[in-house]
């Protein structure tokens, strides 16, 4: 603020509050003299029937008035307020978050920095690390992901062994620090209207859905021409570039018919953003243990 | 009453159809408006609600449409009401402004109108309060203007040597309102129904809170003072408390308020001297705000008994309570250390209700079943027991609505502050949401109470304005031979 702003704020903030203080004292006496009738006078005034006392004001109002008063002249001699005057404490909203910042730096070093070098697996054993991964599960990836990590429309599963970019310590762990951009062009404009249907009942049958099993022939060749180049020939999709699996029946944008159409129509991107810069690394390798987890537990139960 | 500053002549024709045209609309507009509010309530407690019709009855384009619906369409209608009343009886003259009174009316109106078309319809500039596209801002303006004409000719031809302090508030709200509005709708059109402020950044939600904290102060405050001023000794039948007290907390009021905005900018990219100075304004506005509490309930002193018998009084009275307990809240909450654990909750929407619900339209209530029978030249309301009645389905409305947004909101504060000893956060936001969900469900209830109020009163005024049998009497507060 140059200094100009700063003398206008200033003179601004002390010219009104003097004038509330000069308004305050000037109807501190009562104008009409009481003496015949104390404290029940009017001023004279009618207006439509209604009269005024002139009551002078309340002691306890005006003391109070008083004392907001002083706090605020107070509080704008400690804190900043008057223009560029940083206040006599030196108090400022960005060192009280940095200070706060370094505050839990030093906790954090303490609780979680043991996990920086741990692997993953070692992590993935211990009950209080795991505790300390589904915290932050739950107060960052669960928007998307769900509370229980089940995932949602157009939010990946991590409960179960169906990975898109692969489910180990390794793959996890650079989901989350480089995040994911899934990106399936749109199919619509290369193999025309007729290809897209046909496709799609290929893609319902490989997932032993209701389909037409003419148009799925038909769909084959096409898959066999532009699909397989992601998906594989089998259609068992590819890790390396997050081409999802599209025989397991596990759908990411639904599984009707006119979903899959659309998918296949129009595309679709997504993405995972990378935690990198959000996350400290110790809680990200306990997000990466919980979530490596997650998918254990699956395991263990088949 | 000993002495009179009327020069000369009988009392005048007042004008008085305008005043019965914004009456009636004041009540249809509030079950409109808080039928919206009761609507998106039950939304927030039952989800599935969101999907009556899609996209217009999503919560995000309805919310917007209940908030414009009971501050500009019902407030805004009780206002030009008892602001056209009040200047004209206590200036002794009839309304100037020809042409431009009915078209204040027709007028906001069709603001009223346009506003429930676009918004369902996703037409917004996003500027909470203000979210009417430029067109119809334009045309607010100008409305706005017809009505500062109105208001201050008739000021201007009074019979009266001074102005009465409820015009004060009435003249302030009006010029306030007008810089307000025009300076925070300023933006560059890009289509009928789209534009972008001409402010960015900061600077933008500090202009957006200037206006939207003035809203509050302006609109929903000194306004709203006004009719306090008039109709809280006209009810009671007893001179003002305290003339001084008037001129202080006036001036001081007024004065004050402008500055105190950018305390919903809190912790914010604000500057910090801007937040503080915000803060203090704040805390200088308790004892303002206050004195208008106390010159209307000490106005009742000697009068305490009509209470028992006069529930539209109560309703005046109440509604001063409220006002008392959420201009208390007000300053406490815009402190930064509380404002840290309020903000962003239900605490804050509990605390626009304790102001919306308990003196805003408690205030408007009140107002409006003492016009009733003066403007349509009936003795007295159809039924005084269903206006008890209306008054008790108020009151246990509005506590119901915001004893449950106290509760989640600190219950919501103190979840989304609490760490555990390795420094996570303990509770995950959903987990607040699923703690939140019984105060909504108690929120619903007490706003349906409210509204059901509001039928009640519908009723009751229907009947009062179509039967014959209730014509007015010599003991009627306000003569017949004065109604138009």
């Amino acid at each position: 603020m140059s200094t100009f702003w700063s003398i206008w704020v200033i003179v601004l903030t002390l010219a009104n509050l003097a004038l509330v203080i000069w308004v305050l004292f000037a109807n501190r006496k009562v104008a009409v003299d009481d003496q015949q009738e104390p404290g029940n006078q009017t001023t004279g005034h009618v207006y439509d029937g209604i009269e005024e006392y002139d009551n002078p004001l309340p002691r306890w109002w005006f003391l109070l008035f008083v004392g907001t008063l002083v706090f605020s002249a107070l509080y704008l001699v400690v804190y900043p307020g008057m223009g560029n005057f940083k206040g006599v404490v030196g108090w400022s909203s960005v060192g009280e978050l940095e200070a706060s910042q370094e505050k839990a730096r030093e906790k954090f070093d303490e609780s979680f920095g043991k996990y920086v070098e741990m692997p993953i697996e070692q992590i993935a054993d211990n009950r209080d690390a795991l505790k300390m991964g589904a915290r932050i599960f739950a107060n960052n990836c669960s928007v998307c992901h769900g509370a229980d990590g089940g995932g949602n429309y157009g939010f990946p599963n991590l409960t179960d062994d169906a990975w898109l970019y692969g489910g180990t310590p390794e793959a996890i762990l650079e989901t989350l620090h480089k995040g994911r951009q899934g990106m399936m062009p749109a199919q619509g404009p290369i193999i025309g209207e007729d290809g897209v249907k046909n496709v799609t009942e290929y893609v319902l049958a490989m997932n032993g859905l209701e389909h037409n099993a003419d148009m799925a022939t038909q769909g084959k060749q096409v898959f066999g021409t532009v699909c397989m180049a992601c998906h594989g020939m089998d259609g068992k999709g590819n890790q390396a570039i997050g081409a999802p699996n599209l025989t397991d029946n596990i759908w990411l944008y639904g599984s009707s018919r006119e979903q899959i159409q659309h998918t296949v129509r129009g595309g679709r991107s997504n993405v995972m953003p990378a935690q990198k810069d959000k996350l400290r690394e110790d809680k990200i390798r306990l997000v990466a243990a919980y979530v490596y987890s997650l998918s254990r537990q699956q395991e263990t139960a088949q | 009453m000993t002495t009179s500053v009327v020069k000369t002549g009988p009392v005048p024709a007042y004008d008085y159809k305008i005043v019965r045209q914004f009456t009636i609309m004041s009540v249809v507009w509030g079950i409109v408006g808080m039928g919206v509010g009761v609507l998106i309530a039950a939304q927030l407690a039952w989800p599935a609600l969101n999907d009556l019709f899609q996209p217009f009855t999503h919560f995000g384009r309805l919310r917007p449409l209940h908030t414009n619906a009971v501050i500009f369409a019902f407030g805004g209608s009780v206002l030009f009401a008892t602001s056209y009343y009040v200047v004209q009886r206590t200036c002794q003259t009839p309304l100037w402004g020809g042409w431009l009174v009915p078209f204040t009316f027709w007028g906001w109106q069709v603001v009223i109108v346009a506003a429930a078309i676009t918004l369902p319809m996703g037409l917004t500039s996003s500027k909470e309060y203000a979210e009417l596209e430029w067109p119809i801002d334009i045309l607010i303006a100008l409305i706005w203007v017809a009505y500062a004409l109105v208001f201050f000719g008739t000021i201007a031809k009074r019979r009266t040597s001074h102005i009465y302090v409820a015009n004060w508030f009435f003249g302030a709200y009006i010029i306030t309102i007008a810089f307000l509005h025009i300076v925070n709708n300023l933006a560059i059109p890009v289509y009928p129904f789209k534009s972008y402020s001409l402010f960015a950044g900061t600077t933008d939600a500090m202009i957006q809170w200037w206006y939207g904290h003035n809203a509050v102060g302006f609109f929903l405050t000194a306004a709203f003072l006004g009719i306090m001023y008039y109709f809280v000794p006209k009810q009671a039948g007893r001179p003002v408390y305290s003339y001084q007290l008037s001129i202080v907390h006036f001036w001081a009021l007024i004065s004050i308020y402008v500055w105190a905005g950018g305390h919903h900018l809190h912790y914010s990219a604000l500057p910090d001297w801007t937040q503080s100075l915000a803060m203090i304004m704040s805390v200088i506005l308790l004892a303002p705000s206050w004195g208008g509490m106390i010159n209307g309930i000490m106005t009742l002193s000697g009068a305490w008994h009509k209470l028992r018998t006069d529930p539209t009084l109560r309703f005046l009275v109440v509604s001063l309570s409220f006002y008392g307990m959420s201009t208390f809240e007000g300053p406490m909450m815009s402190i930064k250390t509380v404002n840290a654990l309020s903000h962003n909750t239900d605490w804050t929407v509990g605390h626009v209700h304790s102001g919306a619900l308990g003196w805003v339209a408690m205030i408007s209530i009140g107002a409006l079943y003492h016009l009733v029978p003066v403007l349509f030249g009936r003795k007295q309301m159809y039924s005084v027991k269903l206006i008890n009645a209306h008054f008790w389905l108020a009151t246990v409305g509005t506590v119901l609505y915001i004893a449950a947004m106290w509760v989640n909101g600190i219950t919501q504060g103190l979840m989304w502050r609490a760490f555990n000893a390795d420094g996570t956060l303990t509770y995950s936001f959903v987990e607040s949401v699923i703690a939140s969900y019984p105060g909504y469900i108690v929120r619903f209830i007490g706003g349906a109470f409210f509204l059901f109020g509001m039928l009640l009163m519908a009723y009751n005024v229907f009947r009062t304005v179509t039967e014959k049998e209730n014509a007015a009497s010599e003991d009627n507060i306000v003569p017949h031979a004065q109604t138009a």
